[in-house]
């Protein structure tokens, strides 16, 4: 289908402030995507409260407007330039909940408007949690299982039938107040009585918890001709239960079999089918049970994310521009692939490397007042990112840790260690031993440094079948770590006389 | 590991590690582009007389397991990695993928510069080669790669298809297909099994009187590795069951014998397609479907007599061709591989098709 004629003026919607999870991601997908809609010969409107942006330099846009974003300033701005449409899916989360405000208060419905690249319903669908559970049961894909009961008698047999870990919320406290995890009946007992009596309504959510869980991504366009690619697997290397914002992660998926990939593939094109996204990005979220590989659906952003920005560079496809020529009417195959040129774009991007990204941490202000800071959850707390290319992860990762400008020229033989390596190959079996012990026991904790704390662990003699236990981090990158370890410890013996 | 030399037909020496059986590999270099699907390539018999070198450096990851594999053992000549890593993590593995090599007799050499190899395969095109431990002369070892036989004009299917029929069935069939094995993959089996049908396996070298005496519903050309325009017995055969009227369907290497057999012709492809991430179009849905892909050789569209074919799907990469229906009879075939294993599951819809036909034959 050739590109719409019915619009002339578009409206972007940028990510406002750069704050943890919504950075200068949203910058680079919206700025692509305004100059891709001007290739195309649209006028341009956009707004962007944040002005130190590239999307906000004068030339970029047509009319530029830095001012607030909310439904109050966007009517005054579509009072003004009578856009025929809004493009809500370049600025994160902010513009997708600006475009709902904006239909919600009818203003939409008013001037005319139309939204393009994600449509009301499907932005609904995906992000209201029962709305999202539903549409997964529909097509028969599973999400973690989960129930509101009023009785620890309740409470029991629902952990009956998911098994512990369970996590345990209760009702309408304020942050949660009287949650937590449980591991065993003990625990659940204690945790599920506490809940019900902190719960004002006393009920208590319990959901199966998928910590230590594998975790991967899709990032996958879709356009109106319901042509679907994916552009990129991910796999965190940090398991479930830390936000991916905080995990390394590599690209493209390493420890699925094909077959394996493949349901996560067919899984994702249902998925942004009965989501309803008509015209491009969707970033798709799996866990997969270590033991038993069931898979089950966390999550999917009707957006371009943060993993877009990550995904476009791993692999030279241009996920926001294309994606803003998707939802002006063109299909894949009439979109010519921006790195050949000669092939069209409805393709999938294959590498012959791999893209380690590692999170950049700045806890230093804090960690003196609270020294829990830098323990990493389901919240995000990273600032920023480094990703490294490499023809093997080993060296995709050192490459990394030396990007990161934390003062590091790699994973460990550099001199920065808190714990040298001839201090620790030095020690007495018992003090290995000992320290062995405690190291393995603050691994348990996921933390910001952690890492650097596997690298002890080995020094210390750890197997990987601990450590894993202790992380839940798969064992085949425990197992490229122990190599990095092992050569340096080869290098240890060679000397320059 | 013990050291090893990989040497092209045009000269050109790499030097790696030997893994998998410990001794020499030869046959025709070509690389595939998929990231995974490695054990599902080793066993596929479409493979028979090649070397595949994979271009995703980071193989055995997920190590081996028992669903994987496409046909009984090995069919490559032999492996190239760039990376191979021994240290496999994954759920259903069951053990390394050198292990795996070893007993199914496969050399494979890893340490590679598998970016080199293949720009080397896409400028020279497909090439013959050896992986060897004996690494003492290059000039013996390329005398050697002088003397394996080239692709063009050879008979392989020969050495992979079925030496005695054999009937596979679901539960309680409703349909009978003629299955010619030309080196068949498992998982087109495992599709058609998901229908109501008894399946007979037949010989690729069988009389199309025989097959008829089986009283088919449907019949199924498989793929299969070589020179397509080597199989006369095939051409043939598949010549005289067309206008039977007895719907029909071929992949991959069934694609290019129904084309031969109506008359069009094939050509050897510079360094051939194999990777699951090809767009194809097809023409009938207007609709881009990512196929599963491993051929050397392709039909020449323009051979084709437009008034006896459609045209159905065509490679965006290349304009090539990737599959015709025929304008009288119930007969539809692709040049890409709708069974995946390994690759995308975007064109199965192409069984649920055929199976259209065949209901409608049988009322």
């Amino acid at each position: 289908m050739p590109k719409r004629t019915d619009l002339k003026t578009i409206l972007i919607i940028g990510s406002g402030p750069i704050v943890i999870g919504q950075a200068c991601e949203f910058d680079y997908s919206g700025t692509q995507a305004v100059k891709a809609l001007k290739e195309e010969g649209y006028r341009v409107v956009l707004i962007n409260s944040n002005p130190a942006t590239i999307m906000t330099d004068p030339e970029i846009a047509d009319a530029t407007y830095i001012e607030p974003i909310t439904a109050e300033f966007i009517e005054k701005i579509i009072v003004k330039e009578k856009p025929d449409a809004i493009l809500p899916t370049m600025g994160g989360q902010t513009a997708l909940n600006a475009a709902i405000e904006l239909y919600e208060k009818g203003i939409l419905k008013k001037y005319g408007i139309e939204l393009i690249g994600a449509k009301v319903d499907s932005i609904k669908k995906a992000e209201s949690r029962d709305l999202f559970n539903i549409a997964m049961e529909k097509i028969g894909l599973e999400v973690a299982k989960g129930k509101f009961i009023r009785s620890f008698d309740e409470a029991k047999n629902f952990v009956k039938e998911v098994g512990f870990p369970v996590i345990i919320r209760p009702s309408f406290t304020l942050g949660g107040t009287g949650g937590g995890t449980a591991y065993n009946l003990e625990e659940f007992e204690n945790k599920v009585n506490r809940g019900l009596t902190s719960s004002p309504v006393g009920e208590v959510l319990i959901e199966e918890s998928l910590i230590g869980w594998k975790e991967f991504e899709l990032e996958v366009m879709r356009d109106v001709n319901d042509n679907f690619v994916v552009i990129c697997s991910i796999e965190n290397f940090d398991p479930m239960g830390v936000h991916t914002g905080d995990s390394i992660t590599v690209a493209p998926a390493q420890t699925l079999s094909d077959k394996q990939y493949q349901v996560l593939r067919d899984a994702a094109k249902k998925i942004i089918s009965e989501i309803g996204v008509e015209t491009g990005g969707s970033n798709i979220q799996f866990a997969i049970n270590p033991v038993t590989g069931r898979v089950i659906v966390i999550e999917m952003n009707p957006r371009v994310s943060r993993s877009s920005a990550l995904a476009s560079k791993a692999t030279g496809f241009p996920i926001a521009k294309i994606a803003a020529k998707l939802a002006i009417g063109y299909t894949l195959d009439e979109i010519p692939n921006d790195i050949t040129k000669t092939t069209p774009a409805s393709f999938e991007p294959v590498i012959d490397y791999i893209v380690v990204k590692i999170p950049r941490w700045d806890f230093d202000k804090f960690r003196s007042s609270n020294p829990e800071s830098d323990v990493l959850g389901i919240q995000m707390k990273s600032v920023g990112e480094v990703m490294s290319f490499g023809r093997n992860f080993r060296e995709a990762f050192q490459k990394a840790i030396r990007s990161l400008e934390i003062g590091r020229y790699g994973f460990g033989a550099d001199g920065k260690d808190i714990y040298d390596t001839e201090y620790l190959l030095g020690l007495s079996a018992v003090e290995k031993a000992e320290n062995k012990e405690k190291i393995l026991s603050k691994l348990k904790v996921p933390r910001s440094d952690n890492i650097f704390y596997i690298r002890y662990a080995f020094l210390t003699g750890a197997t990987v079948d601990e450590l894993y236990d202790a992380t839940k981090i798969d064992k085949w990158f425990l197992n490229q770590l122990k190599d990095i370890v092992l050569f340096e410890l080869d290098l240890y013996t060679y000397s320059f006389n | 590991m013990r050291k090893g030399k990989l040497v092209l037909e045009n000269g050109k020496v790499f030097e790696g590690f030997i893994f998998g059986f410990d001794g020499t590999a030869k046959g025709e270099v070509v690389f595939n582009t998929s990231f995974s699907g490695y054990q599902e390539i080793i066993t596929d018999p479409s493979y028979y007389g090649q070397i595949v070198m994979m271009t995703y450096p980071l193989i055995g990851n997920y190590g081996t397991n028992l669903k994987d594999s496409e046909s009984i053992k090995a069919q490559v000549s032999g492996f190239i990695t760039g990376n191979y890593e021994d240290d496999w993590s994954n759920f259903e593995g069951i053990e390394s993928l050198n292990n795996f090599l070893k007993q199914n007799n496969v050399t494979a050499i890893t340490g590679i510069d598998t970016r080199e190899l293949t720009r080397e395969v896409r400028s020279s095109g497909a090439m013959r080669g050896i992986i060897s431990p004996d690494i003492s002369s290059d000039e013996k070892l390329l005398n050697d790669v002088l003397n394996i036989p080239s692709m063009s004009g050879l008979d392989l299917v020969k050495n992979v298809t079925t030496a005695k029929n054999y009937i596979v069935s679901s539960d309680s069939p409703k349909y009978k297909i003629a299955v010619y094995d030309f080196g068949i993959k498992k998982n087109i089996l495992r599709e058609f099994l998901l229908f109501e049908n008894e399946l007979k396996v037949f010989n690729a070298n069988t009389s199309p009187k025989e097959i008829l005496d089986y009283n088919p519903d449907g019949i199924f050309l498989s793929n299969g590795p070589g020179d397509p325009a080597a199989l006369d017995y095939a051409i043939e055969n598949t010549r005289a069951l067309i206008p039977t009227g007895i719907p029909l369907f071929g992949i991959c290497l069934g694609h290019q014998l129904v084309s031969l057999a109506l008359g069009g012709s094939t050509y050897k492809l510079k360094f051939g397609h194999r990777g699951g991430n090809h767009p194809v179009k097809n023409h009938l849905t207007n609709k881009i479907e990512i196929t599963s892909q491993n051929h050397g050789f392709a039909v020449d569209e323009s051979s084709l007599n437009k008034d006896v074919i459609k045209i159905s799907h065509t490679n965006l990469y290349d304009g090539t061709n990737e599959g015709l229906v025929h304008n009288k009879y119930p007969v539809m075939s692709v040049q890409y591989h709708p069974e995946a294993a390994p690759g995308p599951n975007d064109s199965k819809y192409l069984f649920t098709e055929f199976m259209k036909l065949v209901d409608e034959y049988k009322k």
